[in-house]
C-alpha cells in the first residue's frame, strides 16, 4: 500500500518550511491559478550589496506535490546569490523530494518559475539587467500568457480575453475583451498589473475594457 | 479513528452477505445450463430463480424482466450499445445527460464514432436536467434517451417519471435507460410507476458484492444481446454468470430497512450543519433543498483550498472521502459533473464528496467534522487566497 508519494513529500506537505508572506518584500512573483488548480506566490528579500537572497517565503494553493515542491525551493533558493538561484531547476527539487509522480512535475515547475519570475522581478526593479532591451507588446504578450482567465481555465491570450496591447512613453495599455462588471474583471486586472509592471522601462499598466 | 466516508464509489460488503456467499463456492457450485440440468445443477438453479424473483419483486418487475451482469457497467453496455444496435435502423439519435456516469459517456461517445446522432441535455447549478431541452429535443428519430436516476457525485436526483413522460408523450417508441445503480435500496424506485424501459442496477453500492450488476429489460422492449456466448439470462448475457454474486445481490436486498435509511439521512444532516456551523467560506455542490438529493451524499467546496490536499490531510486522519479536483484526477480534469453544472474550477478544485453508508456512526460523523475544521483552517493558512 503506497499513495506515489515519498516520504520526504508528505513530511514537507505537513510541515512545509517558509510559509508566510515577506510584507516589505523586495521582489514578488504569482504563478498558476486557482483556476488551475495549483497556484504559487513567492517573495524574496535580497541583500542589496551582495545580492543574497536573505529571505523567501511562499503560500500555495495546491496539492501536496505544490505545497511540498514550493517549501523545497525555497529551502533550495535561501542564502543563494540570485545568479546561483537561477539555476535551481525543477529537476533539482524533485531530486531533493526523492521523485514526484510524472502528473506532478508540473507542480515543480511552477514552484520553480514563481523562484525565476521574483529574480526576474528584482532585476527588472533594480537596475540589474544586462541588456535593457525596450518593452514591447510581444514581451508583454508573453508575460500574460502566464496569466489563466478564470473563466476558462487557459492563459488569457489563448482564451482570446486579451484584445490588444499598446506600449508608449512606458504606459502599458492593455484592452481586454471583457466588460468593466463581469465577476473575475476586477481580479484579472490587479493580476495583469501584477505581471506587467515589474518590467524595467513600465512606468503604469492601464487595463482597458471593450 | 478509521471513517470510511466514500460509500457511493462502493461499500463494504455486509459480512452477513458474504455468509450467504460462501457456500455457493465450495458447496453450490454447479452451473444451471439447462432446463434438464443434473440435480446440482438444479439446486443452483432454484438458487439463482430466487435472487431474480427477489430483485424484481424490489421494483416492482417480473422475474423475465431482470439479466444479471457484472455489474453497473456492464448493464449501463448492454442497455445503451444493445438499444442502439436494435434501433440503428429505425433512427440514429440519442439523448443523455452531461453528468451520467463514465459508462454512459464513453458508451454514448462510441456509437457517435459509430455514426449515431449523440445529444447531451445540459443540466442546471443543482444538477436537474433542463426538461425543456428535453422536451424540445425528443424526435421521431430518437431510439433511446438514458438518465441516471440519482448523480453520485452531487446526490441530485433527477425526475425520471417526468422525464419518462415528456418523453414517453412526444415519441411513445423511444426507449428511456435509467442508470440506477445509486439508487437501488436508497430511494423509492419502482419499474411500473417510473415507466422505465430499461433500468441499470449494481450491487457493490449497497452493502452487496462487486462483480455482479442487473439490467431491467421491459417485457417487450426490444435491445441486442452485446455479450455472446451461450443462453444464459434469458439469451440476453452469453457467459458463466457470476452466482456466488448473485446470491449476495439477493442478500444485500433483504438487509435493506427503510428505517436505517432515515438514520443515514440525519446522520448526513447532522454533518452538514456542522460543516455549515464550523467552518466559513464553504459552497454545497448539488441540490439544497435535501429532499431532492440522495440521502447518504453530501458534496462541499471548501473555498481557498485545494481538494487533493485536503483528501491526503483526512487520509493521514483515517478518513477517506475524495475530491472532484484535478490534481486528484487521473486525467488532471477538474470533475466534469461540477463544471457541466456550471460552477467554475476553482469551485470543483475545492469540493469534497462525502458518502455515507450503513456502518457510518454518530461518532465517527463528530471526528470528522473536528478534522476538518482544523484541516481547512491548516491550508488556508497556507493559501494565498486567504479564508482565515
Amino acid at each position: 500500500m503506497a499513495l506515489p508519494y515519498s516520504k520526504r513529500l508528505i513530511e514537507l506537505f505537513l510541515s512545509p518550511k517558509n510559509v508566510g508572506e515577506i510584507p516589505d518584500a523586495d521582489a514578488k512573483a504569482t504563478e498558476g491559478s486557482p483556476a488551475c488548480g495549483d497556484m504559487v506566490q513567492l517573495f524574496l528579500k535580497v541583500d542589496p550589496e551582495t545580492k543574497r537572497i536573505m529571505d523567501v517565503k511562499f503560500k500555495s494553493y495546491g496539492c501536496a506535490s505544490n505545497i511540498a515542491t514550493a517549501s523545497i525551493v525555497t529551502e533550495l533558493a535561501k542564502g543563494k546569490t540570485l545568479e546561483e538561484a537561477k539555476s535551481i531547476s525543477w529537476k533539482d527539487a524533485e531530486r531533493e523530494l526523492g521523485g514526484l509522480p510524472l502528473t506532478k512535475i508540473h507542480c515543480a515547475v511552477l514552484a520553480v518559475d514563481a523562484l525565476h519570475t521574483a529574480i526576474e522581478n528584482y532585476e527588472h526593479q533594480h537596475g540589474l539587467l544586462k541588456e535593457k532591451t525596450p518593452t514591447t507588446p510581444e514581451i508583454i504578450i508573453q508575460r500574460l500568457k502566464r496569466v489563466i482567465d478564470p473563466r476558462k481555465g487557459v492563459d488569457v491570450v489563448r482564451a482570446k480575453t486579451v484584445k490588444d496591447v499598446v506600449v508608449e512613453n512606458g504606459v502599458a495599455t492593455i484592452t481586454l475583451n471583457l466588460k468593466q462588471d463581469e465577476e473575475f474583471a476586477q481580479h484579472l486586472a490587479q493580476e495583469i498589473e501584477e505581471r506587467i509592471s515589474p518590467l524595467w522601462d513600465i512606468e503604469k499598466v492601464e487595463v482597458k475594457y471593450s | 479513528m478509521k471513517v470510511y466516508l466514500d460509500n457511493a464509489s462502493t461499500t463494504v460488503t455486509d459480512p452477513r452477505v458474504v455468509d450467504l456467499m460462501l457456500p455457493v463456492f465450495t458447496e453450490n457450485y454447479a452451473l444451471p445450463t439447462s432446463e434438464f440440468i443434473h440435480t446440482p445443477g438444479q439446486m443452483v438453479k432454484d438458487l439463482v430463480e430466487g435472487s431474480r424473483k427477489s430483485l424484481a419483486e424490489f421494483i416492482g418487475a417480473k422475474s423475465i424482466e431482470i439479466v444479471f451482469t457484472s455489474g453497473g457497467t456492464e448493464s449501463i453496455n448492454l442497455a445503451i450499445k444493445g438499444a442502439a444496435l436494435e434501433h440503428g435502423i429505425r433512427g440514429k439519435h440519442i439523448l443523455t445527460t452531461t453528468i451520467e456516469n463514465r459508462a454512459v459517456l464513453d458508451s454514448v461517445r462510441f456509437l457517435k464514432r459509430m455514426g449515431f446522432d449523440v445529444e447531451f441535455i445540459p443540466v442546471d447549478r443543482e444538477g436537474f436536467l433542463d426538461l425543456e431541452f428535453l422536451d424540445k429535443s425528443v424526435r421521431k428519430d430518437t431510439i433511446l434517451v438514458s438518465v441516471q436516476t440519482v448523480n453520485d457525485e452531487v446526490g441530485t436526483i433527477q425526475p425520471i417519471e417526468e422525464i419518462v413522460k415528456i418523453v414517453k408523450e412526444k415519441n411513445p417508441d423511444t426507449l428511456v435507460h435509467t442508470d440506477a445503480t445509486y439508487a437501488l435500496g436508497w430511494l423509492p424506485f419502482n419499474v411500473e410507476s417510473i415507466g422505465v424501459d430499461l433500468a441499470s442496477f449494481t450491487a457493490h453500492k449497497l452493502h452487496g458484492p462487486k462483480g455482479i450488476g442487473a439490467l431491467y429489460i421491459r417485457e417487450g422492449a426490444k435491445i441486442a444481446k452485446i455479450i455472446d456466448g451461450g443462453y444464459a439470462e434469458f439469451n440476453m448475457r452469453g457467459g458463466t454468470p457470476n452466482i456466488p454474486g448473485i446470491i449476495g445481490f439477493k442478500g444485500a436486498l433483504e438487509l435493506v430497512v427503510s428505517n436505517e435509511v432515515e438514520r443515514i439521512r440525519r446522520l448526513r444532516d447532522f454533518l452538514y450543519k456542522q460543516i455549515e456551523k464550523n467552518i466559513t467560506d464553504t459552497v454545497l455542490m448539488g441540490p439544497k433543498n435535501f429532499s431532492q438529493r440522495h440521502p447518504a451524499n453530501l458534496n462541499v467546496s471548501f473555498k481557498y483550498v485545494e481538494g487533493e490536499s485536503i483528501v491526503l490531510y483526512l487520509d493521514m486522519k483515517g478518513i477517506a472521502v475524495i475530491s472532484g479536483s484535478a490534481c486528484f484526477s487521473r486525467g488532471l480534469e477538474p470533475s466534469y459533473v461540477i463544471t457541466a453544472m456550471g460552477h467554475s474550477h476553482e469551485d470543483a478544485h475545492g469540493s469534497i464528496r462525502f458518502s455515507l453508508g450503513r456502518f457510518n456512526s454518530e461518532e465517527e460523523v463528530i471526528y470528522t467534522i473536528e478534522v476538518l475544521k482544523d484541516v481547512i483552517k491548516t491550508l488556508r493558512d497556507l493559501s494565498p487566497l486567504g479564508g482565515n
